[in-house]
């Protein structure tokens, strides 16, 4: 067929609504919606930082809260929400991923591990009070932690374990299943498989699954209310058995609790609690794309 | 003694599907098998019993008796491991893994225990130099398997397969993906490596089979319907159905 035939065969559509035009109108109206998802995000990170960043000062970090907490800083906060990330991330990292690697390159696909797999999916989908009583009972209660780092970071890692396993489980899923028989072909065993080719290949989608537990971890209130943060602390922790201050329990606190907050401290404290999880997310994103530039395939 | 001795072999999948009934037929070293047939025929799942990649796959039930020289391959107790660094395989698709083209052909070294970078380095070279490819990317070995042609990428895998010094090499459909140039190269690779190793190919067309083999299996619907030095086969096929396959009239 040459082209003049096919140009009276499929004649070009001429006007507004030609092919082109119509890309370039979707093109732009993705841009547009794009913006508009965006912006509030933008809009609440600037009034925070303009409301926040006066209260901003060394003392305001590390000093501990004076006057019934209306004055001085909020250091005992932030160690505790540190104490209590890291505890997380103890119990949670190491048996998320081990679990998901069970279920995603070991478990046989039978209905008990299908149960397994709605049941994790599931309790993504509690509300975080309902873990609170949950911890309260079996760590403080049963188990006689009491309200402390221990108890509340159980419960949180109870809490986040799903969103790690089925992060972690659908970032093994990706990885190509013909490396492993690649692999296997070479005398190598499955768990040296595992290790040298399917953890290194999934291990950006692990981390970002691991930062968004984390994060959910490191600014959930109700979780820690009943097992192990405090209103008020004269001083740090000194163990994992004693309750401990934590930013978003602290800021619902000083919001609602304390008469004659002055607005700066609220603010303030957002705002570092922000900065906490903010810098998380750009560790993921660090870790990812160097792990991206290491990719070899 | 042949090297594989192979009684009543039948393989059946989950599925119900029983791809391989009542295969028998020895295997020599230092040849060139070659398994011709239709697709579906059982080629894949026959390299597959030597190896036991078939215990990857969904395989039901395996009989018969498989002996590659006193081991019964179809023995669930043997050390699969060892086995499958004794018999290497190379795929139909080009399958570098993630990973620096040293460190591809190297791999099955590194996960035998190899620590010497001597000795890796001696037996990376060899290697690919066996399987035709050290010339083109000996000043890269660092780079990332994946940037190499499509057949480049197959060679190397031939080289990974080869640096672990296996006694039997199968190949599945090995150059199915591959340009004329790559595909002359495995296979001259094949013809002047098999003094010191056996192969067993499913090679992609007749016309290969013809450049290469020296035995001829005829594989049908799971069924072995003939088995001859590649020159009888050839020129005087004794079944029907061989004749008709070999004379392109299915198939
Ligand atoms: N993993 C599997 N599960 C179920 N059935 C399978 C599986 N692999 C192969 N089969 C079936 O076994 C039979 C033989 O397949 P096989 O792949 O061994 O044939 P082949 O001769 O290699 O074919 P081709 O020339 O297409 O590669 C086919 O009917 C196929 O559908
Ligand atoms: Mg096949």
């Amino acid at each position: 067929m040459n082209h003049n035939d096919f140009n009276k065969l499929y004649p070009r559509r001429t006007g507004l609504l030609t092919p082109r035009n119509m890309e370039k109108a979707g093109y732009a109206g993705l841009t547009v919606l794009t913006i508009l998802t965006v912006l509030p995000i933008i809009a609440v990170v600037i009034y925070i930082l303009v409301q926040g960043a006066p209260a901003i000062s060394p003392s305001f970090i590390f000093d501990m809260p004076r006057d019934g907490m209306r004055a001085g800083g909020i250091w005992p906060a932030i160690v505790g929400t540190i104490y209590l990330t890291v505890g997380t991330a103890i119990f949670s990292v190491p048996l998320g991923i081990g679990a998901a690697i069970y279920l995603a390159e070991y478990a046989p696909d039978n209905r008990v591990t299908q149960m397994i797999r709605i049941a994790i999916i599931n309790l993504s989908g509690i509300p975080s009070v309902v873990y609170g009583l949950f911890g309260l009972g079996l760590f403080v209660l049963f188990l006689k932690f009491g309200s402390s780092i221990l108890a509340a970071s159980l419960t949180l890692s109870i809490m986040t374990l799903p969103v790690i396993i089925s992060t972690t489980e659908e970032a093994l899923r990706a990885v190509p299943h013909a490396f492993r028989v690649v692999s296997i072909s070479l005398g190598a065993t499955r768990w040296e498989t595992i290790r040298r080719i399917v953890l290194p290949q999934a291990l950006p989608g692990i981390v970002t699954g691991v930062i968004l537990g984390l994060e959910r971890a490191a600014g959930e209130t109700a979780p820690i209310l009943f097992t192990g943060a405090a209103f008020f602390l004269p001083r740090l922790p000194q163990s994992p058995l004693d309750p401990t201050m934590a930013l978003p329990y602290h800021l619902f606190v000083i919001s609602t609790q304390v008469p004659g907050m002055p607005v700066q401290i609220q603010y303030g404290t957002v705002l570092v609690l922000l900065v906490f999880v903010l810098g998380m997310n750009l560790i993921a994103t660090w870790i990812r794309s160097r792990a991206r530039a290491r990719r070899q395939w | 003694m042949s090297l594989f001795e192979i009684y009543d072999l039948t393989v059946e999948y989950s599925d119900g599907t029983e791809s391989l009934q009542g295969v028998t037929m020895n295997i020599e070293a230092n040849e060139v098998t070659c398994l011709i047939g239709p697709a579906g025929g059982g080629k894949s799942t026959f390299l597959r019993v030597l190896n036991r990649l078939n215990d990857l796959a969904d395989v039901k039930k395996v009989s018969g008796k498989v002996m590659f020289k006193d081991m019964n391959l179809l023995d669930p107790k043997i050390d699969v491991i060892d086995l499958r660094r004794r018999i290497g395989m190379v795929f139909a698709r080009p399958l570098p893994l993630p990973l620096s083209l040293y460190e591809n052909v190297a791999y099955g070294l590194r996960t035998a225990g190899e620590r010497s970078k001597a000795k890796l380095d001696r037996a990376v070279e060899q290697a690919l130099r066996q399987a035709q490819l050290w010339d083109e990317v000996y000043d890269r070995l660092d780079a990332p398997a994946s940037r190499l042609s499509g057949g480049q990428q197959q060679r190397l895998c031939l080289a990974r397969t080869l640096s672990l010094e296996p006694e039997v090499v199968l190949l599945d459909e090995p150059t199915s993906a591959l340009d004329p140039i790559s595909t002359a190269k495995i296979e001259s690779s094949i013809l002047e490596l098999k003094e010191r190793y056996t192969f067993i190919v499913a090679p992609h067309s007749i016309q290969q089979a013809g450049r290469i083999a020296d035995h001829v299996a005829f594989f049908l619907q799971g069924e072995l319907v003939e088995y001859q030095p590649a020159s009888e086969i050839f020129t005087r096929p004794r079944d029907k159905r061989t004749e008709d396959y070999l004379q392109g009239r299915f198939g």
